[in-house]
């Protein structure tokens, strides 16, 4: 633990940008936390006199085309996108990794039939089958959450199969085997506790792409509805004003989203370069 | 030759495993097909369940199944609702446009990403070597739609020196006589260089924006993979023989540093065929992707049906691809399959 630390302090003092994604990625966790009280107006109030007004001292991010205050309604959407691809991450990863260490440990048929599975759905382009879950599932936010989880899955079997054929044979499963102990027991206390370093790592190098895939979504008009302040809609509303001045409107939204795939993906990075130096990058 | 015959049986099992899925997520889009095509409001329900009948909507399931297949195996992928037309002829209509704009991007990020992550790789922590990693980290940052509509509000709006976003030409200009269906082949084609200019400044922002989500990984992949070969004991033992730098770069260093950004090109291929149909939202490009979103606002699933088959079936002929220029690059893997 006190070697982890110590790496952990090289690789920030390395990587100085890695320092300023934890400082966003504090910040966005603040915005989702307290969203609705740190928004200086409510993210659905409508006010005509101001529509499409430039950003100014009042309204930081301006306001767009119905006159809602595009900062207020930028905090408060961080909650739900941060929501949404967090659980759809924890989803496809505990699922993922339970089916994938199973199938690792115990080979066979179930290896077989699940491996096939997995290349089926990795054939798809993942947004596009992810953008026809949602269709076929229906417009909301929970199925969102399932899509994204779904084209998330087949990454977490495959890690979490390779992980555990690797070890299925190593000293101390056998030891456990010899032991008497529990095909379960040995799963849950000898190997996932084992290779969950290297799905952490997996994991929130995937949130990046989970923030990305769900606003992608809602951008196109799957998913999320339109007054809810999201950042996906939110860029989509904006983009036909782009050509006429309103620059502000998807920008800022843009901007969010930007930063928080940034972030999470550094993080991400970082984290690698902790847990497993070999595989820098 | 056998290694590439028995690949391609290899993908059969796959591709059934496609058209099973393709069949059963667009079997429960919502919205009765019937009830659409008797939106004459005389039809009774009389009507609609004769229409149930011959669309085949009241066999079960694994009757509608193989009837689907035995449809695609004839090449029918049905009828569109909001076109009505035939789905695989406005597949094959439109799949030019997206294909020219895949293309275009493809080649772009490569263009920009493998020089940038050998030269990344060759003087590490340089100045370069910093370019390369923050463009490849900000670079999977960037929502595909976001970046579009910046590089449209900067160059159209601002700049003034790209054209509207809107279509693969001109409204005004006369489109070039269909020979590929590639724009800026087919204006080179018939001689018409105004043509070619229009067709080319036109696809530079939708290429350009796919190009920078698509160049990241590669240029990432890149710079590792170098990385790990120039450290290699083979290189170094080059070096003692005195070859010359670009004897050892590009003869022994690159060619095996290919290895594993080919495989990457198979992942970076399935986000640009995905960022397709955001691209070709935001420039109101004219191909298969915007084509299968009108349909799904409209609740039409037989070009959903028919776009994610082809997208699939592009996918895994484009993964078998990989696998051979694997095998060309490196004859080990050739062996390996035999083994």
């Amino acid at each position: 633990m006190r070697d982890r630390l110590a790496s952990a302090r090289r690789v920030l003092a390395e990587n100085p940008l890695d320092l300023v994604a934890l400082g966003f990625f504090s910040l966005l966790v603040l915005c989702a936390a307290l969203g609705p009280c740190i928004a200086p107006y409510d993210p659905l109030a409508t006010d005509t006199t101001i529509a499409l007004q430039a950003p100014s001292l009042a309204h930081w991010f301006g306001a767009d085309q119905l006159g809602r205050d595009i900062f207020s309604r930028v905090v408060v959407a961080t909650r739900l996108d941060l929501f949404i691809a967090f659980a759809a991450v924890v989803l496809s990863g505990v699922v993922g990794s339970v089916i994938g260490a199973a199938i690792g440990y115990h080979r066979g048929f179930a290896d077989a039939s699940v491996s096939r599975v997995v290349d089926v759905l990795m054939a798809f382009p993942l947004f596009v089958l992810a953008m026809a879950t949602v269709a076929a599932l229906g417009n909301t936010i929970m199925n969102v959450i399932y899509a994204t989880a779904i084209i998330n899955l087949p990454f977490y079997i495959r890690l979490a199969r390779a992980e555990t054929n690797i070890r299925r044979g190593l000293g101390y499963v056998e030891a456990a085997r010899v032991g008497g102990s529990s095909h379960a027991r040995i799963l849950f206390v000898c190997l996932l506790p084992n290779i969950l370093p290297a799905l952490v790592v997996q994991a929130s190098l995937n949130l990046g792409w989970a923030v990305l895939n769900a606003a992608g979504l809602s951008f196109i008009g799957l998913g999320v509805r339109a007054p809810t302040p999201e950042w996906g809609i939110m860029v989509a509303d904006g983009a036909q004003f782009i050509t006429s001045r309103q620059w502000w409107i998807a920008l800022f939204p843009g901007l969010a989203l930007m930063l928080a795939v940034f972030s999470f993906n550094l993080i991400g990075d970082g984290l690698r370069d902790i847990v497993d130096p070999r595989s820098r990058t | 030759m056998r290694y590439v015959l028995r690949r391609g049986f290899g993908v059969a099992p796959t591709l059934a495993g496609v058209l099973v899925v393709t069949f059963l997520i667009t079997h429960c889009l919502p919205g009765d097909p019937a009830v659409f095509f008797a939106s004459n409001p005389s039809m009774d329900a009389g009507a609609v369940a004769a229409i149930r009948e011959k669309l085949g909507l009241d066999l079960p399931l694994w009757r509608q199944f193989f009837l689907y297949v035995a449809q695609v195996a004839h090449g029918d992928l049905g009828q569109s609702i909001t076109t009505g037309q035939p789905v695989a002829r406005d597949l094959m209509r439109l799949l030019p446009a997206s294909m020219e704009l895949t293309i275009c991007a493809f080649a772009l990020a490569n263009l920009i990403a493998l020089p940038l992550g050998i030269a990344a790789a060759l003087r590490p922590r340089s100045l370069m070597d910093h370019a390369c990693r923050i463009i490849s980290t900000a670079g999977v940052s960037l929502p595909t739609f976001v970046t579009g509509l910046v590089l449209i509000y900067v160059f159209y709006y601002l700049a003034d020196i790209a054209p509207e976003p809107i279509g693969r030409i001109d409204a005004f200009a006369v489109p070039p006589p269909r020979v590929t269906g590639f724009f800026l082949v087919d204006t080179l084609l018939s001689g018409d260089a105004r043509g070619f200019v229009m067709a080319a400044k036109q696809i530079v922002l939708p290429a350009l924006t796919m190009a920078l989500f698509a160049l990241a990984p590669l240029a990432r992949m890149t710079r590792a993979a170098m990385l790990g070969v120039l450290s290699a004991d083979f290189i170094r033992a080059a070096r003692a023989n005195g070859l010359s730098a670009s004897t050892i770069v590009f003869t022994y260093a690159f060619r095996n540093a290919m290895l594993p950004v080919v495989t990457t090109l198979g992942m970076v291929f399935s986000y640009m065929l995905g960022a397709n149909v955001l691209v070709e939202k935001v420039f109101a490009w004219p191909g298969i992707g915007s084509y299968t979103l009108d349909a799904l606002m409209a609740l039409d699933y037989a070009p959903v049906q028919g776009f994610m088959l082809m997208m699939a079936a592009i996918f895994v002929a484009i993964n078998l691809l990989i696998d051979v220029v694997y095998a060309l690059i490196d004859p080990r893997a050739e062996l390996d399959a035999d083994a």
